[in-house]
């Protein structure tokens, strides 16, 4: 019984009070890019968010983000093929694509801008996100350039094939927010 | 009763353009189905579609050209090659825009919309279907090969009233004037 509560407490002790699940199943993460102006759609599978967050007190929230970038399916066979490849994310050497957030600002009623550090293929860059948070459903769409991240080396660096823009969109529901 | 011995300068012009068009779509085609994914495979697909949409565009002038213009009276040859020469053109028509809408819904099934040399996007009649996809492929090929049999058929023909009947047939369709 003891140890029955003593587990039980140390569970409690270890979620912090504000800290909201992923519902994986009810969210999204995709993106959009154009390839000699054809728009291609693609969507990552497997992704982990951490979220920290007190409307009350925004500016003290976290949001933490990781992407599977192996689970990246652009809905045909040799694009995801290649994709994996090392000019791409190279998901060999880099599996994951991380954001973390530096700073949560109020721009208005549910909306928030999210500044953080976006880092994928061992490139760093500062990016701010403008998200609506509303009944436990962060969405939004960022802009990031995919040179910026080395994402289509050598080549393919060629943007009049494979434009620069990338356009990543998110709709991420959580739990207990 | 119109006299004309030549077609129209339009007819002439839209005609090479299209035999242009097409032959090399067709080796484009041929040569890009078989790459491995590439930078070239890309850039051939994108621009063996915008042939493909240009064709389709330049077959409904041209349809609508032959159907408000006389072509020339037609020459003194046996009626079964004359039954052979008007079937091969209504056929060669009818792949004219057979070929191109089922490579631009095939396109569009596979879940690659056109956009018309990077700038026009074209609207999805078909919706993204991998199924249909393959199926739309498979019959874009055939569409295509028959094309080309076509105009292996037709070139024959003109040849044969070139060389064989020399009866001026070719002239007709000259960009010189004779």
């Amino acid at each position: 019984m003891t140890k029955l509560l003593s587990a039980l407490l140390l569970a409690a002790a270890l979620i912090p009070a504000q800290a909201a699940t992923l519902q994986a199943d009810k969210s999204d993460l995709s993106f959009t890019f154009k390839q000699m102006g054809v728009p291609v759609d693609g969507k990552f599978k497997k992704f982990e968010a951490q979220l920290d967050f007190d409307a009350k007190k925004p500016e003290a929230g976290k949001i933490a983000f990781t992407v599977d970038l192996g689970s990246v399916s652009l809905g045909d066979a040799s694009f995801d093929a290649e994709v994996a490849k090392a000019p791409w994310f190279d998901t060999k050497r880099n599996g994951k694509a991380t954001f973390v957030s530096s700073g949560i600002k109020a721009t208005g009623p549910n909306k928030y801008d999210v500044a953080g550090k976006l880092t994928i293929k061992g490139a760093v860059r500062d990016v701010v996100v403008p998200i609506t948070l509303a009944n436990g459903v962060a969405s939004g769409a960022v802009p990031i350039k995919r040179l910026d991240f080395k994402i289509g080396d050598g080549e393919w660096a060629d943007t009049s094939v494979v434009a620069n823009d990338v356009t990543v969109k998110f709709k991420l529901a959580f739990a207990g927010i | 009763m119109s006299t004309a011995t030549r077609y129209t300068p339009v007819a002439i012009v839209l005609h090479w353009l299209m035999a242009l068009a097409i032959i090399g779509a067709f080796g484009v085609g041929l040569y890009m189905a078989d790459l491995p994914f590439s930078m070239t495979r890309l850039k051939l697909y994108n621009w063996h579609k915008w042939a493909g949409v240009t064709i389709l565009a330049l077959a409904a002038v041209r349809l609508l050209w032959r159907l408000t213009h006389r072509p020339p009276a037609a020459l003194p040859m046996p009626a079964w090659q004359a039954s052979a020469a008007h079937a091969t053109h209504n056929l060669l028509y009818v792949t004219f825009f057979a070929v191109p809408l089922l490579g631009w819904a095939y396109s569009s099934a596979a879940g690659f919309p056109i956009v018309w040399f990077g700038v026009l996007p074209l609207p999805d009649f078909v919706p993204k279907d991998k199924a249909l996809a393959d199926a739309l492929k498979e019959l874009h090929k055939f569409a295509a090969y028959g094309l080309a049999l076509l105009v292996l058929a037709h070139v024959a023909g003109a040849l044969k009233h070139r060389f064989i009947d020399r009866d001026g047939l070719m002239a007709r369709m000259s960009l010189r004037r004779s």
